[in-house]
């Protein structure tokens, strides 16, 4: 169980702000180098943005639509055993938008026959498309983007850009005109073996994650909210949290990058030519979701796990992120996603835009919040005709949401654009003791980023701190 | 630290990082990363075991030197003969 405040010493030698997957895997591993360690969550619930909210019976995952496979390898290294038994594929993905439907394990083999036989893909063109997205890392060229990659290998096709596209759009926030590489480094990710899930739930993810940190030594101390990162003489000396100071020669901050400089540690910290690099960052889109359950005794048929559904004619990033876009993901929680617990429940999710929603006044806001779920039921029918009525809880959450929960710029669900991650990457030179870990340059976001990201950051600190 | 101890205990890191790890067909001179199906994440763990077991401080322009079992111990001999 973490902690309050006052249960926290005066000293640690890492102080962590912030408990998403980023900042929770930095705790671990920092804690497993022997250090000790302070995490502070502004929130009562750790997780960040993976986390979850329970309601009338029903436990709602925010963003656990799935993952990649390296998960397995990753929490097997870096967390533990029983974290790892829990990750399971999702093996029905659906498409079905006015170019096609189709229903795809999302894997490299059932792709390449689907390129091949429902979109005539020559298969020497597949081979080689896969084999150049594969080869990308992140240190490439980026002046190629994602659409001119696209017109080399399946010029004119908008279907097949649309079946490539539109599933990374909604697990980082990419777009067409983002770097060819953020692309292909995810996409290969996910296409290694399929997407996967955590059984039991976003909640019994940080249940693991917490009870693991607690055996390691890890302070945990909830409702703390850092208000700055002290900087003096150039140096971290600690954190100001209720108007406390707790020192420390490192502190690692997991809020979003643009806090960590702007609100955190103050423009004062940093030189001009790096906050002139932090100034072109841009954050990336935010997201809506409504949240749908079914009565008790109600059940659905299986229709998939993850859907991806569409009334546009084509796919335009822009048009998945508008207000009324006819774009978006249904996740199904069939009763086997939480073994034990019974209950079905569906969660639409949309990117979308801060500035839209935050422009509303009070009453237009509630009442754009129900026309979101008016016409997202409406989409829900196409699948599962006559829903309306097994339906006993309906909520809507939206980028003000978002922002109101983790404070991150504008609501941000997938972090910075790829500008991002260099920045995070050098915080730690321009001001040392102070580092940066977090969803930055699109390829550091999503669970199996910020995970990986917390383990790369883990070692900068250890780096710096036995270094001094 | 012998050539011997300094492959060893390479080896012993990457079975940490992996227990399938088989190193039987293992050429000394070739890429780890081919052969062994490493990520650039499983050397950062190398990297962090190192500076962990034996204070060791790689810098990342040196983790190319990492990159087969002949390179580490050429490598990793100057910075262990104390050890
Ligand atoms: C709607 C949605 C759906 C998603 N779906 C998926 C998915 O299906 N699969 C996937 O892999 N990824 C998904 N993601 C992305 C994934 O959830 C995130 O990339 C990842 O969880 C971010 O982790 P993080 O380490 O960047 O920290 P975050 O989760 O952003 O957490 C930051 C934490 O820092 C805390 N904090 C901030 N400021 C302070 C302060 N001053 N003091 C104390 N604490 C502070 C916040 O409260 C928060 O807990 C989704 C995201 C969203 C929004």
């Amino acid at each position: 169980m973490p902690f309050s405040l006052d249960k926290a010493a005066a000293s640690y030698d890492v102080i962590v702000i912030g408990s998403g997957l980023g900042g929770l895997t930095s705790a671990k591993r920092l804690s497993y180098c022997g250090y000790k360690v302070l995490l502070l969550e502004f929130h009562h619930q750790l997780g960040g943005l993976a986390t979850w909210f329970k309601r009338n019976g029903h436990i709602f995952d925010i963003s656990l639509h799935g993952f990649p496979y390296g998960m397995v390898k990753t929490c097997k290294k870096y967390w533990t055993k029983e974290i790892t038994e829990s990750i399971v594929q999702l093996k029905n993905i659906v498409f079905d938008n006015p170019q096609f439907s189709l229903k795809t394990t999302f894997d490299r083999i059932d792709f390449t026959a689907l390129l091949n036989k429902k979109f005539k893909i020559p298969q020497p063109v597949i081979d080689r498309f896969f084999a150049t997205v594969a080869g990308m890392n992140f240190y490439d060229d980026q002046t190629m983007t994602t659409r001119e990659l696209f017109e080399e290998f399946f010029p004119g096709r908008t279907d097949v850009h649309r079946l490539l596209m539109e599933p990374i759009t909604y697990a980082n926030g990419s777009t067409l005109d983002d770097p060819a590489i953020t692309y292909g480094i995810v996409f290969s990710n996910f296409m290694n073996k399929g997407v996967f899930t955590f059984e039991g739930g976003t909640d019994k993810l940080i249940r693991l994650m917490t009870e693991d940190l607690e055996r390691n030594g890890v302070m945990i101390c909830t409702n703390a909210k850092v208000d700055r990162i002290v900087v003096e003489k150039g140096k971290v000396r600690g954190v100001e949290v209720n108007g406390r100071v707790i020192t420390a020669p490192a502190v690692v901050s997991n809020s979003g990058i643009t806090n960590t400089i702007y609100d955190l540690a103050g423009r004062e910290a940093f030189t001009s030519d790096f906050l002139e690099q932090a100034d072109a960052i841009r954050v990336n889109n935010s997201s809506c979701q409504v949240y749908i359950g079914l009565k008790k005794d109600a059940d659905i048929e299986d229709r998939g796990d993850l859907l991806f559904t569409s009334s546009a004619p084509v796919f335009d990033s822009a048009e998945l992120l508008d207000m009324q876009t006819h774009s978006k993901t249904f996740s199904v929680y069939y009763p086997k996603t939480r073994p034990g617990h019974d209950r079905y429940a569906i969660v639409a999710s949309m990117n979308s835009r801060y500035e839209d929603w935050n422009r509303l006044s009070p009453v237009a806001y509630e009442s754009e919040k129900q026309a979101l779920i008016a016409r997202t039921l409406i989409d829900l029918n196409r699948y599962f005709p006559g829903v309306n009525d097994k339906i006993d809880w309906l909520e809507a959450a939206t980028p003000k949401t978002f922002n109101r929960y983790t404070l991150h710029t504008h609501g941000t669900s997938f972090g910075t654009k790829f500008e991002g991650l260099a920045v995070s990457r050098s915080i730690f030179k321009e001001v040392p003791g102070l580092f940066h870990v977090g969803s930055v340059g699109i390829i550091m976001s999503g669970w199996l980023g910020a995970i990986n990201y917390g383990v790369i950051v883990a070692n900068d600190v250890d780096s710096y701190i036995r270094s001094i | 630290m012998t050539r011997d101890a300094i492959k060893d205990l390479v080896l012993e890191i990457i079975k940490d990082i992996d227990e399938d790890a088989d190193f039987e067909a293992l050429q000394a001179d070739q890429p780890l990363r081919d052969q062994l199906d490493l990520d650039s994440m499983d050397f950062l763990d190398i990297v962090m075991e190192l500076r962990k077991r034996h204070k060791l401080q790689i810098p990342e322009e040196d983790y190319p030197q990492l990159a087969s079992l002949d390179s580490c111990v050429n490598y990793l001999e100057p910075l262990l003969k104390n050890a």
